[in-house]
């Protein structure tokens, strides 16, 4: 078992630990926390397959970003478990399992009917450039639909944090 | 067991581990005779004489503050989250410190018949590193902030958190014009580039100017303190630590301030190399090992006039209002920023046309 194995083990184990608390923590704040460790570990999963920049973006953009907008909210609306039962134990894990289940299968087919079954991927290292240059070259138009669409969700936002402008500021 | 010895390069290991430890002993070092340089340099400003009693010239002056901070009592409040609450100061320090792993502090050494490389990882996605790990610095502070279970210190974590990430935005954007210059994002090669060539401080005036306010206010430095603005939150996001836990959040102000100056150097001033010389040419005349030394050396003078200016201009401008500040980073910066960005696309392609239109 080499270095890559071991660190592999590692955050596999560390990433479903991680998500596993983010189900089960009672109060949201500990659960956002958790979910960052899931990135992290996703993140640094990355690096293992030798995709840096994929990983970097993960890290900025999810656990730098969107958990930071995502523990603002959940900070300001403070939300505490005040002891009440969330319904019968059936209702609560139903719907998840069913879920996972579903996910599950669907792996397991998809495994399945890769041909061969186990192998190594190939393992390339893509710099920033080469990333960028294939990104814009070959998908120009899917990222211009995405920033289309960020850029009109952007503008609804404005409109609507604006309120009725009697408010001002 | 046994294969796993054979795929480790242990000398590379140990070789990386030497320097790691070098590099964080000395952030920890030049952080603490910030604190004493701070209070000298407020005592020029206002003509004082400074701490003057500890050692000559107050020089031990930060050891006994250190001294002080350990010595004192810790208090945990009974109401915080306690696990969050050591978690905080911790994640602050740590995250100030990992911005050095990809800082090369000087070129390279010739040891032991090895070539060590005076930079721990070189990466090729260096600067996004950086904002990778600065973006998670706010951590450190939300929830410090938010496990005191004080509201006071969740609206100071609350308004440091959001002038951090408004502030990354046109950092971003101002760093993004640089990239399209260099085309690379290692700071190795950007350092490279610039001995061969000009600093990008010439090339990238605005750039430049952009990123130092917006490093300003990632380090929660005057006039971006707001997070501490103690007239209206009593104190900050660190109001209820105590002890070595505040002093860890306030020694990570400094060494954010230390590794800040570090990175603004590397790309826009040159980094480790030697002004109006020839790096490589004095090389072959005095070797690669003075060499080393001596870029290693003017790296850290050009750290240290960064790290003058930041208190330079803590004592001299007063703390922005909050509107104000939301209103310089979203409305001046980052149109500024983007203006940047569109100007320099449009020099690159004109001189990729050879300056025809």
């Amino acid at each position: 078992m080499g270095i890559t194995q071991i660190l592999f083990w590692f955050l596999s184990v560390l990433a479903l630990f991680s998500a596993i608390m983010v189900v089960v923590s009672k109060s949201p704040i500990p659960s956002v926390l958790w979910l960052i460790f899931v990135f992290f570990a996703i993140t640094v999963q990355y690096i293992l397959l030798n995709a840096q920049f994929l990983a970097i973006v993960n890290l900025i953009v999810y656990a730098g970003a969107i958990m930071v907008l995502f523990l603002f909210i959940v900070m300001m609306l403070e939300i505490k478990p005040d002891g009440r039962p969330l319904g019968p134990l059936l209702r609560q894990w139903l719907p998840a399992l069913l879920l996972c289940g579903v996910c599950l299968i669907v792996m397991t087919v998809f495994l399945l009917l890769a041909a061969g079954g186990a192998g190594p991927l190939p393992l390339v290292t893509a710099s920033p450039l080469a990333f960028g240059r294939f990104l814009i070259q070959k998908y120009w138009l899917g990222v211009e639909i995405a920033s289309f669409l960020l850029f009109v969700a952007l503008v609804g936002a404005l409109y609507l944090g604006r309120g009725n402008g009697t408010t001002g500021g | 067991m046994h294969s796993l010895l054979l795929t480790i390069d242990w000398v590379l290991v140990i070789e990386k581990a030497v320097l790691i430890s070098v590099i964080i002993g000395v952030s920890l070092l030049i952080a603490m005779y910030e604190t004493y340089a701070e209070r000298k340099v407020a005592a020029f400003m206002q003509d004082r004489r400074g701490p003057s009693r500890a050692g000559p010239g107050g020089i031990f002056q930060p050891l006994a503050d250190g001294l002080k901070l350990f010595m004192k009592e810790e208090i945990i409040p009974t109401s915080s989250n306690r696990m969050l609450f050591v978690l905080g100061p911790g994640l602050a320090m740590l995250t100030a410190m990992m911005t050095s792993a990809v800082v090369p502090w000087s070129s390279h050494f010739n040891l032991f018949g090895r070539e060590v490389s005076m930079q721990i990882a070189d990466i090729n996605i260096g600067i996004l590193y950086i904002f990778g790990v600065v973006s998670m610095g706010v951590y450190g502070v939300m929830i410090g902030g938010w496990a005191s279970n004080n509201k006071f210190s969740l609206m100071a974590a609350i308004r440091g958190a959001s002038q951090i990430i408004s502030y990354e935005l046109a950092m971003g954007l101002a760093i993004i014009a640089l990239l399209m210059i260099t085309g690379s994002l290692s700071l190795k090669t950007i350092v490279e580039q610039q001995q061969a060539g000009h600093y990008y401080v010439l090339l990238q005036p605005l750039g430049f100017l952009i990123f130092l306010v917006c490093a300003f206010a990632e380090c929660n430095r005057t006039p971006f303190d707001l997070s501490e603005a103690d007239s209206e939150l009593n104190m900050g996001f660190h109001q209820e630590y105590s002890s070595m836990k505040l002093g860890f959040y306030l020694f990570a102000e400094y060494i954010n301030v230390f590794i800040s100056s570090a990175v603004m150097s590397t790309l826009y001033f040159g980094g480790y190399d030697i002004p109006f010389v020839n790096d490589a040419a004095l090389g072959q005349h005095i070797g690669q090992n003075p060499l080393a030394a001596l870029q290693a050396f003017c790296l850290f003078l050009k750290v240290v006039c960064f790290i003058f200016f930041f208190m330079w201009v803590r004592w001299t401008v007063p703390r922005f209002r909050y509107d104000q500040l939301m209103n310089l980073g979203w409305k001046v910066l980052i149109p500024l920023a983007m203006a940047n960005m569109l100007a320099t696309g449009f020099f690159l392609l004109l001189k990729e046309n050879h300056w025809h239109f």
